[in-house]
């Protein structure tokens, strides 16, 4: 690691949590704390996953960064370039999509002037499409952080969009709390 | 009104906490088998229940737990599989929502059971909400004796966590989640060795579904000749079925095994028939993966018999003209639907989600997805159809875990059962829909 980049940290508070989590696994199976940490290590982070960020990850739990890279880049939950403050991520599996999910997801494109995997000029929207969340009943389905927001119509979507503007909505908080 | 295991206390307000969980008779089958019965013991009930795994495999439940390797040494894992990701599939969330003490107390049982000191609920990453709810109820057991050291004063201690995954539907796979739970990517295992010899940290696990383990209590309060009378053959006790699509009432219902398919679907008791007065075209009976039938072999078998919710019948047939019980993902469409292009979504589903460790797999399932769309774009010819059969026979079956076959079979079932609408596409260049 070069000398001049900026090492990531966390908290008191955070790093109290961090260790409350590595406890929950066997001595010696501290890894499997890797997903728990990259969660919060992503929130911390403007939500996304720096090599810096991963890097601190891979040191906390004492285990080479490429373990981390390799875990980090497997998991579609994890952004590993930077997103927008607000990540809209809509589903476009079958159940979704029986019930109209390209419509929702056009009106998104169409109001936020982006396309999927793309963030709007003042970097308060990401739009991401998604496969199942698993809420198939109440299709169309989209998540915001760890809001899911269901059985969506154009208009839901526009007072959520409103919504979302007006408090300047950041979707990537911790989300143990 | 059928039996209800699950869902019965579902709509009282506050059920996810502890006090009016237990005021509804909660806990008590932790206390029968803490005080009363010993590890086998509950095994065998768990044994001549009947109960087969919820998550889609339908495995005798009792049967892996009697695998489980108790000589070793070594410690003993219970993992829950709460990873949650067939299309079609949303019966777990509503477990963990609404009532996660009713799948602690299972966790309590099972890890008796199997002598587990630590078990691991394992909850896919998008819904960490759900994760909070029963970290919240955990804690609540926690302070009321049911977890921690030596519970109920029984000597039995139990630790219990939950986990989160991070997206990857591969993780549903059980050997894919214990590497995912050790941290690292959520690659199948080789098996043999089954995870009830090697399994969490290389030591005995047993893997099950949330809908399996929250059924528990219900069996441990009422006895395995209660629960093994409801069903029908081999399909014994109730069954979560999450109904989605071209139906009017889209939700989660737990049926007795046997249901006539006619009934779940038409009778206002559950589906209440489908959407604006349109014609059922097909279903997809039990998640994603298992074959699409087409209306007049999901109500009847090709023999003429009424089709029943139940693992044979279900399956009678065999993949001619049958399909699977699954998950209970049962995904429901109307004559509007263009066959083709929902077999895209899945196609670029599984593309999406195969782990890309087996070759067959991991080129597979991004042809059939490119063929597909040339195929629901117009842009494709009659050579597509035999060429998607034929990359579906050699994913099928020749990959280390199930996600090749579930791929695999809804291609291979769609060409089967709806060919025509595949060649309208290629002969009109155009969706016709």
């Amino acid at each position: 690691m070069q000398d001049n980049i900026k090492i990531s940290e966390f908290s008191r508070e955070t790093l109290d949590l961090v260790n409350r989590i590595i406890n929950r696994y066997p001595k010696g199976r501290e890894k499997s704390a890797l997903l728990p940490l990259l969660h919060i290590a992503q929130s911390e982070n403007n939500g996304w996953l720096s090599p810096e960020m991963m890097d601190y990850v891979a040191s906390l739990l004492k285990i080479e960064s490429i373990e981390v890279y390799e875990v980090a880049s497997f998991y579609s939950m994890f952004n590993l370039k930077p997103v927008g403050n607000c990540v809209i991520e809509v589903c476009q599996t079958g159940p979704c999509w029986l019930r109209g999910a390209e419509n929702i997801l056009a009106h998104f494109e169409a109001k936020l002037g982006i396309k999927p995997g793309e963030t709007t000029q003042d970097g308060k929207f990401t739009l991401k499409t998604v496969e199942c969340l698993a809420a198939c009943g109440n299709g169309p389905v989209i998540q915001v952080g760890k809001e899911y927001h269901e059985n969506l119509t154009t208009n839901k979507a526009d007072e959520l969009l409103e919504k979302w503007k007006r408090e300047n909505k950041i979707s990537h908080t911790n989300p143990y709390l | 009104m059928a039996t209800q295991i699950l869902l019965k206390n579902i709509d009282v307000p506050g059920l996810a906490g502890f006090q009016v969980y237990r005021n509804l008779g909660g806990y008590t089958a932790v206390e029968k088998a803490l005080k009363t019965l010993t590890p086998d013991e509950v095994t065998d009930e768990v044994k001549k229940s009947g109960l087969k795994g919820r998550g889609g495999a339908g495995f005798p439940t009792g049967m892996k737990w009697g695998f489980i390797d108790k000589q070793s040494g070594k410690d003993r894992y219970l993992v829950c599989n709460y990873d949650e990701s067939e299309p079609g599939t949303f019966k777990d969330r509503h477990i963990g929502t609404l009532n996660p003490h009713q799948l602690i107390e299972g966790m309590i049982l099972g890890s008796y059971a199997l002598g587990a000191k630590t078990a691991y609920i394992y909850i896919r990453g998008e819904l960490f909400y759900v994760l909070n709810i029963i970290e919240k109820a955990i804690q609540e057991a926690y302070n009321n004796g049911y977890l921690g050291q030596n519970i109920l004063g029984s000597g039995y201690s139990l630790d219990l966590y939950c986990h989160p995954g991070a997206g990857a539907y591969i993780c549903g796979e059980e050997t894919a989640l214990l590497e995912s739970l050790e941290g690292k990517r959520g690659n199948p295992r080789i098996k043999p060795p089954f995870p009830a010899i090697v399994g969490l940290y290389g030591c005995p696990t047993v893997v099950n579904n949330v809908e399996t383990i929250a059924t528990l209590p219900w069996i441990i309060n009422n006895g395995s000749d209660a629960y093994a009378a409801i069903g029908v053959g081999n399909s014994k006790g109730t069954k979560l079925i999450s109904a989605c699509g071209h139906i009017n009432k889209p939700g989660i219902y737990e049926i007795e095994l046997g249901l006539p398919v006619e009934e779940f679907i038409f009778s206002d008791e559950y589906c209440g028939g489908i959407r604006d007065g349109n014609k059922l075209k097909a279903v997809v009976a039990g998640g994603s993966s298992v074959p699409i039938l087409p209306a007049e072999l999901i109500l009847k078998t090709a023999a003429g018999q009424p089709r029943l919710m139940s693992y044979e019948s279900l399956s009678e047939g065999g993949f001619q003209t049958g399909t699977m019980l699954g998950s209970g993902g049962f995904i429901v469409m109307d004559h509007t639907t263009c066959i083709v292009k929902n077999l895209l979504t899945f196609a670029r589903f599984y593309r999406h989600e195969s782990c890309g460790q087996c070759s067959p797999c991991r080129e597979g399932t991004s042809w059939m997805e490119k063929i597909l769309t040339r195929i629901e774009n117009g842009q494709g010819t009659t050579k597509d159809i035999d060429l998607l059969v034929d990359i579906s026979k050699h994913v099928e079956g020749n990959t280390i875990c199930p996600l090749g076959d579930a791929a695999a079979w809804p291609v291979a079932s769609a060409i089967r059962h709806f060919r025509e609408e595949f060649e309208e596409h290629i002969k009109l260049q155009k969706c016709p829909f």
